[in-house]
């Protein structure tokens, strides 16, 4: 079995992946193998009791919210009594950004790779503050969930669905030569995303107070396009999973207590290893012994080859990787290292237009012992207080090793 | 006087690092002596030799770091070691600093059009980043040294397949285009090419063909095993085939130590096609006369003699020196050599077999004249500071003349010991003031010898021109300073410090040299690669991974040159590198 030969194909079909944004659809409709009494949260397998405090306060306003548990005591016994399950958001084609917490009744977006035919999902960005992918549960938290989930999904599903569909290859293409790395900073992205979407939205029959509100949502959030953006990552990378003799990383995830990836050769296994810390800026107030270890599924998008992958594409944000120009080309250019190829379809300005780097070789990563940087929001370690920073985060490199290992067994044994 | 150690497990550092910390250390208060080393069984011998020696040093292996130090209270010691790790921390791009690829394959995409990779990472990783090298379509100048044969052999069957040359392993030097790799002398551009299996012997020669009025056309290295049966002469065929065809050379020059017969006949036969006098010296072999085109010399100066000559230059005269009577003390009659150029040291033994019979060597010329340990001199003794057993895991003694100034602090405390014999070598990537070190070095031992009521003598040569960045001149000037008596060339040296203790019988018998088997006819030609007369046209544009004064070399050469932020791969973990090599990573 040829390592290479089987990489080649993988790499093939990132670079050829199609996501397009299609709609907007309930989980428990849309997302594969979602019930009722099932929670999905970001990264690797994870039990209640080894759940971080963030994801806890998510899991607790999931319940409140679906109506499970009426307070935090219900809702914490019934987390605890094994009557829930909780599943990775990556074992049902799904990402979500922090917690990433989804439970059957909320609204997903939904992405279609047209090349390879398969779907992927993603939750509804509630914008920055006391929100529930913090693991914030107040009242005003959930109303604010409940009226997104109610008024602006059905809205942009009603769009989407008129439009035909919203190109996110090309989307995702024009935000990085707009200033975007589309992981930390979205907002050109956010803004092509509610400019494309604003003409067929005044054409869906919205009462002009909803109609202001859904259009208000996409004003006032910066990280509004992030989750289709994910979604579209998590569409390519499926699409890419599941060749034999692969050794390239088709998820990298983490859920607050672990980081993990897994390897398109490798089957359903993850790598694992306890999360780091992220290095960042921290806002007022807050200080690194505040965060929580790095959680969420939005390394999917270092993983697709943006995020932290295009830094040189997003010189403004240089404060997270030391401050100058020059060290955003350089986190692109150390990437390169890692990677077995060079997207053209996400062109970097700033490099001459070279691709990003794509499609993360373990190989690579255990030779030259560099790990993947991602670009990440910062959690505070108690649930509901919110993002507290932004920076970088490195993740360890004993799950690559692992994978390299399991591989080793698999090709030679 | 407390002796203080630290240990580092698996810790792997930039040779030239080491050195910078063990210098820092030396210079930090109460402190008496440091040393900072691969704990290698030769630098543990020598730091044990350098009265630096502590139990955490037992155990501790060739992959492990160790510093050790004296200092006059045990507080200073622990103080000066505290800042080991600030000492050696990386030189890590500050904020805004331009990025340093990490593999071969990034930085020839950060310096297109580059078309060699100067090598000098530790040998036992050294044939994996050649490989990169080669795969990328560079040549390889491969410095390292303590390259298994076998990757050797791999590794030119790679480059004959793909059309490239690969220089070395254990290549000390190149002058490619007019750009000089590794220890490289600042020599005028010239009618003379050469091929080199021995790097200070291209140096020697080079140097000298300057200083007699000609200039340096290519001066290609490959390795000192090419010429084994086992390698063959791939490198060594091509770059004289390349030579063969260059416009810019007139006569060729061929270096090695005595090679295989079946390969000395295959290079003699190609030797024989070339349209142009080849002048051959195989150091150590007994040189037969004249045959057509081919020239043989005995010695490095009579190679350069007789390159300076075919060109249509004027070369001096052999120098006849005549040493001054001594007042040796009783009992003082030994000669000890201490090189840290391979070839000079093996010219030595060949000038100097002659007047003092056998002469010990830990490289000799024959086999019964190897000295059992290097690391001991017996009777007359040259040895070749820059061998491997001295080598491994630390700097070469061109680049860290402490080695050779300890040695001879030693030698000069041995009652029976006469004459020094020794070679400066300069030029790009050696230290910036060999001479200034040395000269220090001798003031000490003689001083101590004289304390003891005996007179010492030092004879020494310089192997450089005026336009290296340590000027022959001043050097030559720094070491009669010093009181050492400096000869034109390393043979005179050898000449006249064989002279100096010519008094005494001759030593032994020294075996015979071997011949030179000569072809029966001309050799098939060999083809010239599109790529190896491409690199000789020229400019060089490097890719340098290892040792970060090469690249700064090449810089000040004005040669574009893009350094690779090297680390050992997979940190150097066994297991998981036999995993990659398994999953071809």
């Amino acid at each position: 079995m040829d390592v290479d030969a089987a990489n080649d194909v993988v790499v093939r079909r990132i670079l050829d992946a199609h996501p397009v944004l299609v709609g907007v659809g309930r989980a428990l409709d849309v997302v594969p193998g979602m019930r009722k009494d099932l929670i999905l949260h970001a990264g690797p397998p994870v039990t209640w009791d080894r759940m971080c405090g963030p994801l806890r306060g998510a899991v607790i306003g999931a319940l409140l919210y679906e109506g499970m548990a009426r307070d935090e005591r219900e809702a914490v016994e019934l987390a605890a009594s094994g009557a829930v399950r909780f599943e990775p958001c990556h074992h049902h084609a799904a990402v979500g950004p922090m917690a990433g917490v989804t439970s059957a009744s909320m609204p997903v977006y939904i992405v279609e790779n047209r090349t390879h035919g398969n779907r992927a999902y993603s939750n509804f960005n509630e914008g920055y503050g006391r929100v529930l992918r913090y693991g914030a549960y107040a009242p005003e938290v959930l109303d604010r969930l409940r009226w997104i989930n109610e008024t602006v999904a059905p809205a942009l599903g009603q769009a989407l669905q008129r439009m035909g569909g919203l190109d996110m290859k090309a989307t995702i293409a024009r935000q990085l030569t707009m200033g975007d790395e589309g992981h930390n900073r979205n907002v050109a992205g956010s803004s092509l995303f509610a400019r494309q979407l604003a003409p067929a939205l005044a054409d869906c029959g919205l009462a002009r107070d909803e109609l202001r509100g859904v259009l208000r949502y996409l004003a006032e959030n910066d990280l509004a396009i992030l989750n289709p953006v994910m979604a579209a990552c998590k569409a390519t990378l499926d699409a890419a999973h599941g060749v034999t003799g692969s050794s390239v990383v088709t998820c990298m995830a983490r859920n607050g207590t672990e980081f993990g990836i897994r390897v398109s050769g490798l089957g359903d296994r993850w790598f694992t290893a306890p999360a780091p810390v992220p290095k960042g800026l921290y806002f007022p107030g807050f200080r690194e012994e505040d965060a929580n270890p790095d959680i969420g599924d939005s390394t999917i998008t270092e993983t697709a080859g943006i995020g932290a992958f295009a830094m040189a594409a997003a010189p403004a944000i240089v404060k997270f990787v030391g401050g100058t120009p020059q060290d955003a080309l350089a986190a692109t250019l150390e990437m390169y290292e890692i990677t077995l190829t060079e997207n053209p379809a996400f062109a970097i300005p700033q490099l001459d237009f070279r691709g990003t780097p794509t499609a993360i070789d373990v190989r690579k990563v255990v030779r030259t012992g560099i790990t993947p940087r991602v670009n990440t929001g910062i959690a505070h370690r108690e649930p509901g207080v919110g993002q507290i920073g932004a920076g970088l985060v490195r993740p360890p490199v004993a799950p690559f090793q692992e994978a390299l290992r399991a591989l080793a067994e698999l090709v030679s044994p | 006087m407390p002796v203080l150690a630290r240990v580092r497990r698996g810790s792997y550092h930039d040779s030239v690092a080491l050195l910078q910390a063990q210098q820092a250390l030396r210079q930090m208060p109460g402190v008496e002596e440091a040393g900072v080393v691969m704990a290698t069984p030769a630098n543990l011998a020598l730091l044990r030799g350098a009265g630096l020696d502590a139990p955490e040093l037992q155990g501790a292996g060739p992959d492990d770091l160790v510093a050790v130090v004296r200092a006059r209270t045990q507080a200073e010691g622990e103080r000066a070691l505290e800042r080991l790790d600030e000492l050696l921390s990386p030189r890590g791009p500050a904020g805004g600093a331009p990025y340093r690829p990490r593999t071969v394959r990034t930085a020839v995409r950060a310096l297109p059009g580059a078309n060699v990779a100067v090598v000098s990472v530790p040998g036992r990783f050294a044939a994996a980043v050649a490989e990169e090298a080669l795969r990328e379509g560079l040549h390889v100048f491969l410095f390292s040294d303590n390259v298994a044969l076998e990757e050797e052999v791999r590794l030119k069957r790679l480059a004959a397949e793909r059309g490239l040359l690969v220089m070395g392993p254990d290549c000390g030097t190149a002058l490619v285009a007019g750009a000089g790799l590794g220890f490289a002398n600042a020599v005028r551009r010239g009618r003379v090419g050469i091929v080199a299996a021995s790097g200070t012997g291209l140096q020697e020669v080079a140097c000298l063909v300057h200083r007699w009025g000609s200039g340096i056309s290519h001066g290609l290295g490959t390795g000192g095993r090419d010429l084994s049966d086992a390698v063959g002469g791939a490198s060594f065929a091509t770059a004289l085939a390349a030579l063969a065809e260059d416009p810019g050379t007139d006569v060729v020059v061929l270096l090695s130590k005595p090679p295989s017969p079946h390969v000395a006949r295959q290079v003699l036969a190609l030797a024989r096609r070339c349209e142009k006098p080849v002048v051959v010296n195989f150091l150590g072999a007994q040189p037969p006369p004249q045959v057509g085109n081919l020239y043989f010399a005995s010695t490095l100066e009579e190679a350069a003699r007789l390159a300076v000559r075919l060109s249509g230059g004027h070369p001096p005269a052999e120098a006849e020196l005549e040493p001054e009577a001594v007042p040796w003390a009783a009992g003082q009659r030994w000669l000890r050599g201490l090189f840290v150029g391979g070839s000079l040291c093996a010219e030595a033994q060949l000038v100097l077999r002659g007047s003092l019979g056998r002469v010990w060597s830990n490289v000799p010329l024959s086999p019964d004249a190897r000295l059992p340990d290097p690391l001991v001199s017996r009777e007359h003794t040259v040895v070749d500071l820059g061998s491997d057993e001295f080598t491994v895991g630390r700097l070469h003694p061109m680049l860290d003349p402490s080695v050779r100034s300890q040695r001879l602090l030693h030698e000069a405390r041995d009652a029976e010991v006469a004459v020094l014999l020794v070679d400066v070598v300069l030029g790009f990537g050696a230290h910036p003031d060999p001479a200034g070190e040395l000269a220090q070095a001798w003031e000490e031992a003689v001083g101590t010898a004289r304390r003891a009521g005996r007179e010492l003598v030092c004879v020494a040569s310089v192997c450089g021109t005026e336009l290296d960045p340590q000027p022959h001149g001043s050097q030559v000037e720094r070491l009669r300073g010093g009181g050492v008596v400096v000869a034109p060339t390393n043979a005179a040296a050898a000449r006249m410090a064989g002279a100096l203790c010519g008094r005494s019988e001759p030593r032994g018998e020294a075996g015979p040299l071997p011949p030179v088997d000569l072809p029966d006819g001309e050799g098939r030609t060999h083809g010239v690669p599109a790529a190896v007369r491409e690199l000789l046209r020229g400019p060089v544009r490097a890719v340098n991974v290892g040792l970060e004064s090469f690249a700064q070399s090449l810089q000040s050469q004005g040669v574009p040159v893009v350094s690779v932020d090297w680390k050992p791969p997979a940190a150097g973990d066994a297991e998981l590198l036999e995993l990659l090599s398994r999953l071809g990573g």
